[in-house]
């Protein structure tokens, strides 16, 4: 379990890190490290080159604005995590992330990686596309903004082209009718789960205007599923979703946690939606 | 008078060390870049069952900062020829083991094939990456049913895949059986996992040539073995060998397996290259090259009357061995022998198949046998309460040895060979603690009101009996330096039990010494050459009275040559605190002293030494050291028992599942343990809480995912799951019972294992009474219990 041969750079600028990743199709950014190093460990991955971003100036920001929550790409999951800021202008990205592994992993692990990195199982990329968010890509065509349904195009791989790096995701914040909730169910405490559940929803009075839910760790790419409608939600997902079957959990129980998860998280979410409007 | 130590919670005097990151492993060892150290990587099969056409070594010679290579066919002499197959057995008649590098076939994914030493394990990782092979794939047999199916073959020359029948028996089962106005039969089983250790495997070895010695570190359970099939296999003299187990990061069983293909191939190369070689498995080898354990099929016959007392129990069992069979039957003998637990079935027999197949091969983790065992056992016991619809703690009770029936012979052989004869305990008196302990009696209110909650809630329990403390032997080594301070060397290995803290307090209490003046070595063949291992439960039976006899021995002497010098009568002394005093006067003689005038050289190195001259000891007329005694303060004795002593405990736990997930939550877990006259508490405890964990580990967690092909799915921490801290009970309750063992002389028996005989029985009965689905299987996952709700609904 150890990597095989690759050249390493560290650059301390963004111009710098972009050069170095034009000049090598087979070249990786690494962040956190915390899913890339794994998997050259393994010789899963064996990039002929890593571009370290951790020494490129201002990207560690958590910027909290009444739009929303800008992350920088090295921003650590625990100073996310740590932002009262952050819970109050958009608390599900505070919700998933306590789920997000172990918090050693979350003081190497960053969030814009974990966004990008787009591991069907993870919290992020599924938090991120229910929030309609986006990501604040750079490149050697400038810089562009790629919204979150246009980021996930299959397991562990996004519209992203190799030579650019992603500097900032950005999660629009919740709306004052709006509630948000999140469930996953794991084998272990931190770990990826079997299934998890986002929900958003935003009332009028007592009536529900919109609800969606956003899964994760049940088919190949984070789902965002309209629910506004559904009598029987954890049904109405089901007939969105293709769910898969691994190790950990068969197609009818993931099926199962599909059916029982929706409707409490959507249950939660409308009523953190009444609370809020109410309040 | 200094307190006794024995029976203390005595804290223990390694955990400085380890817990501030001092603790010296092997892969410490010649560490610093002078060393010159090369580092070692293997090529291991990726298929689990091929022919090897070829193998071609080129492009590795060509790298950068490669050493060598080695194949098969480069392996010199004895080194060529199978790894050894340790314990024999007459019914093992087809028994194979592997090669330390393949030779032709490789039978599992990870067989080691070639072996590269180089600058730096990346490197060598590299180079393995360079080494073609062509191979000729052949079907694998993977699993138990596969195995029976026989298909195909594992071996050639096993056709059937059987390497080994069993049959034992007291009385004639089926007939009692026939006879019984009451029948069940039932099909059990366990699927696979392994120890995992901290640390896995690794060996370090330097060949000095001005000595012509080898030295070899392992990670081992045994360094006496190591030491003897080093020297064997590599054509060297066994005084030229030296093995030294430093610290070792756990070892569950998998330690004890020797020698591993990489303890032969490190020092034959370190001997080859004139450099130091150090090889340290990574944790996807330890799943994929170790040894894996538990997997076993079960049906159960079992014929009873309508108090639920057993009259006739037939047990037929299938053992899947993986690919090959060094360590022998010892894991399906002991689950033959060790199911019976506290209980006297009318007429008993048991048979069982030890079956080949493509995967990792089978060696004891912790418990060894004895979970699948209790699994058997206990669920019957539940079947019958259920069949009976009586309480399931009285069908126990109704089953139990009695306490004025030890000695107690089963009338069978145990794993040592010896009869399997119990020595003492008293399992009503567990019983009844166990209740009180958990609640049984209040339970049913307490489900009923849950119920009313919606929540869904269940009782467990199971009872274990543990054979602990097998022979042959120990031994152990105790010098007392001219500064009073006591060196104890011990033969068998520790893997953090905490050895040397109790040999410390036993040696304390038998010599008279603070606890501090005492220090404990282990596993090192320069030390103490003849020793078995750590295995079984054994090291505080065995090398716990050999330390206590070893320490008397040393007390003897102490005492003898105090009274010369104090012109006193040996029965009026006495040690305190390192000082040999005759009883109610002044005159007094520090231990340390004695041990100068037990060497007639006196030069005054020291203030003991100077001290010393003011006694005289020895009879002038006689030589200095007299016939049938030697100069130095040291006792050297050997333990070697009977039989084994056995242990035994109860363990009850409540469970509450989900209704909607499925999700499996322990809600308490009780223990209640007899290990005889207890060393110290505190590391009986950590025993148990340990063996809990891996109980619940092996109840609701770890399993090795083979597909048909025979990859192992989960070869990682990823998704091979061991319990986090998060997922064992908070709280695990233990109250104990000490029932003396008669047959050493501290009364006492082992530990080591017991905590996780019974997690999967327990477990697996609180979830049958939450759910009312009977549980056959185990580990069973949150997925798995989903599944069985279905087929109950939609049979
Ligand atoms: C034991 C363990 C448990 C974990 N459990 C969870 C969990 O429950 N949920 C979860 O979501 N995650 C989990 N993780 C993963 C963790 O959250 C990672 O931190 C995260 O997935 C990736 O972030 P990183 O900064 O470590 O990225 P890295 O590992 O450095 O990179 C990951 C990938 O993203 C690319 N990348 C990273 N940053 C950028 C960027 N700015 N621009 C372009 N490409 C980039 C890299 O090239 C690489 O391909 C776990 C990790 C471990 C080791």
């Amino acid at each position: 379990m150890k990597p095989a041969p690759f050249a390493y750079v560290r650059p301390s600028s963004l111009s710098e890190a972009l050069t170095a990743l034009g000049e090598d199709p087979d070249a990786k950014v690494l962040a956190g490290g915390q899913s890339l190093l794994p998997l050259l460990s393994m010789r899963l991955a064996q990039p002929s080159r890593l571009v370290d971003i951790n020494g490129l100036p201002d990207l560690d920001h958590v910027d909290v604005t009444d739009e929303g929550v800008r992350v920088g790409a090295l921003a650590r999951h625990s100073a996310v995590l740590a932002s009262a800021e952050v819970e109050r202008v958009q608390p599900l990205v505070t919700l998933a992330l306590r789920h997000v592994a172990h918090a050693t992993i979350r003081n190497r692990g960053t969030t814009v990686g974990s966004v990008v990195h787009a591991d069907p199982a993870s919290e992020l990329p599924a938090v991120l596309a229910l929030l309609g968010g986006s990501v604040d890509v750079e490149g050697p065509r400038g810089r562009r903004t790629v919204a979150a349904e246009e980021l996930y195009v299959g397991p562990l791989e996004t519209s992203l082209s190799h030579d650019e790096i992603a500097v900032e995701a950005f999660f629009p914040a919740l709306g004052p009718r709006s509630g948000v909730a999140f469930e996953e169910l794991a084998r272990r405490h931190g770990d990826y789960a079997m299934a998890g559940v986002a929900a958003l929803v935003e009332v009028d009075g007592d009536d529900v205007v919109s609800a969606s839910a956003g899964f994760f760790s049940v088919c190949e790419r984070p789902t965002v599923v309209d629910l506004t409608c559904a009598e029987d939600p954890g049904e109405a997902a089901l007939a969105e979703l293709e769910p898969s079957a691994d190790i950990h959990a068969s197609l009818d129980y993931r099926r199962q946690l599909v059916r029982v998860l929706t409707p409490r998280v959507l249950a939660a979410a409308t009523e953190h939606a009444r609370r809020r409007a109410h309040g | 008078m200094t307190t006794r130590l024995f029976g203390q919670r005595v804290e223990r005097v390694e955990d400085q060390r380890f817990l501030r990151g001092r603790g010296r492993y092997v892969d410490d060892v010649l560490v610093d870049t002078h060393a010159g150290t090369l580092h070692a990587a293997v090529l291991r099969s990726p298929h689990a069952h091929a022919r090897i056409v070829g193998i071609d070594v080129e492009a590795v010679l060509d790298l950068d900062g490669v050493h060598a290579v080695w194949t098969h066919e480069d392996l010199p002499g004895p080194m060529a020829e199978p790894l050894p197959l340790l314990i024999p057995h007459p019914a093992l008649t087809h028994g194979r083991t592997q090669h330390a590098l393949a030779r032709d076939e490789v039978n599992y994914v990870g067989e080691a094939i070639a072996f590269v030493v180089a600058e730096d394990r990346y490197v060598a990782e590299d180079a393995v990456d360079l080494i073609r092979v062509s191979y000729e794939v052949l079907p694998p047999v993977v699993g138990i049913d596969a195995a029976r199916a026989a298909t195909c073959a594992v071996h050639d020359d096993v056709p059937d895949n059987v390497g080994a029948r069993m049959e034992q028996r007291n009385g004639d089962a089926p007939a009692a059986i026939a006879a019984a106005p009451r029948r069940i039969s039932l099909d059990l089983m366990i699927e696979r996992s392994s120890c995992q250790p901290m640390e896995g495997r690794g060996v370090v070895s330097r060949w000095d040539p001005d000595t012509s010695r080898l030295t070899v570190w392992s990670s081992t359970q045994t360094s006496t073995g190591v030491r003897g099939c080093v020297a064997a296999r590599l054509g060297l003299d066994l005084d030229q060998v030296d093995v030294i187990t430093p610290d070792v990061g756990g070892g569950f069983g998998v330690k004890i397996n020797h020698p591993w293909p990489e303890e032969l191939l490190v020092p034959m190369a370190a001997r080859a290259l004139g450099r130091p070689v150090k090889f340290t498995e990574d944790r996807r080898e330890h799943f994929i090259s170790s040894a894996h354990e538990r997997g076993q099929v079960h049906h159960v016959e079992v014929g009873f009357d309508d108090d639920g007392r057993v009259l006739g129990l037939d047990v037929m069992f299938w053992h899947d061995h993986g690919a090959y069979s060094p360590y022998g039957l010892i894991v399906p003998i002991i689950t033959a022998t060790q199911l019976l637990g506290p209980y006297k079935p009318g007429a008993y027999r048991v048979r069982f198949e030890s079956l080949f197949t493509n995967t990792v091969m089978v060696t004891p983790y912790r418990g060894a046998g004895r979970p699948q065992g209790c699994f058997v056992m206990e669920r019957t016991m539940d079947a019958i309460a259920a069949e009976l619809g009586l309480d399931r703690a009285e069908v126990r009770a109704a089953n139990f040895i009695q306490p004025d029936e030890f000695p107690f012979d089963h009338g069978l052989v145990f794993q040592d060979g010896r009869e399997l004869e119990y020595d003492s305990g008293d399992y009503p008196a567990s019983l009844h603690k166990i209740k009180e302990l958990i609640g049984w009696d209040g339970f049913p209110a307490l489900k009923a009101e849950a119920a009313a909650e919606g929540r869904r809630i269940g009782i467990g329990l199971a009872c274990y009996v543990e054979g602990t403390g097998v022979g042959p032997y120990e031994g152990a080594h105790v010098h007392v330096e001219t500064s009073g301070k006591v060196k104890v060397a011990i033969g068998l290995t520790t893997q953090g039990q905490g050895h040397a803290t109790v040999f410390a307090q036993i040696v304390a209490d038998e010599l008279g010494v603070p606890l501090e003046d005492v220090e404990v070595v282990s596993g090192d063949t320069r030390r103490m050459p003849y020793a078995v291992g750590t295995f079984a439960s054994r090291a505080a039976v065995m090398s716990g009275s050999a330390v206590h006899l070893a320490a008397k021995a040393a007390k003897d002497k102490a005492l003898r040559i105090a009274a010369e010098a104090l012109e006193a009568d040996v029965d009026d002394l006495e040690i305190v605190d390192g000082v040999v005093r005759v009883r109610g006067t002044d005159a007094s003689l520090a231990l340390g002293t004695v041990a100068v005038l037990s060497n007639p050289l006196r030069y005054a190195f020291d203030e003991a030494s100077k001290l010393a001259t003011q006694f005289v000891v020895g009879d002038p007329g006689k030589p200095p050291v007299a016939e049938d005694d030697e100069p130095g303060l040291e006792g050297r004795d050997f333990y070697s028992p009977q039989r084994a002593t056995f242990a035994s405990g109860m363990h009850a736990v409540i469970v509450e599942t989900d209704p909607d997930t499925a999700e499996i939550r322990i809600l308490r877990y009780a223990v209640v343990h007899d290990c005889g006259n207890i060393i110290n508490p505190m590391i009986v405890e950590g025993q148990i809480h340990g063996g809990v964990a891996q109980g619940v580990g092996g109840a609701l967690y770890e399993k090795m995912e083979y597909d048909e092909s025979g990859q192992l799915q989960n070869a990682s921490f990823m998704d091979f799951l061991m319990p986090y801290v998060t997922e064992v009970p908070g709280e695990i309750e233990i109250d104990h019972l000490e029932t003396p063992s008669p047959l050493n002389p501290l009364g006492i028996k082992g530990a080591g294992e017991a905590g996780v005989i019974p997690g999967s029985a327990a477990i697996a009965a609180a979830i049958e009474d939450a759910e009312g689905i009977a549980i056959t299987s185990m580990p069973i996952s949150p997925s798995d219990l989903f599944a069985l709700r279905s087929r109950k609904e939609t049979p």
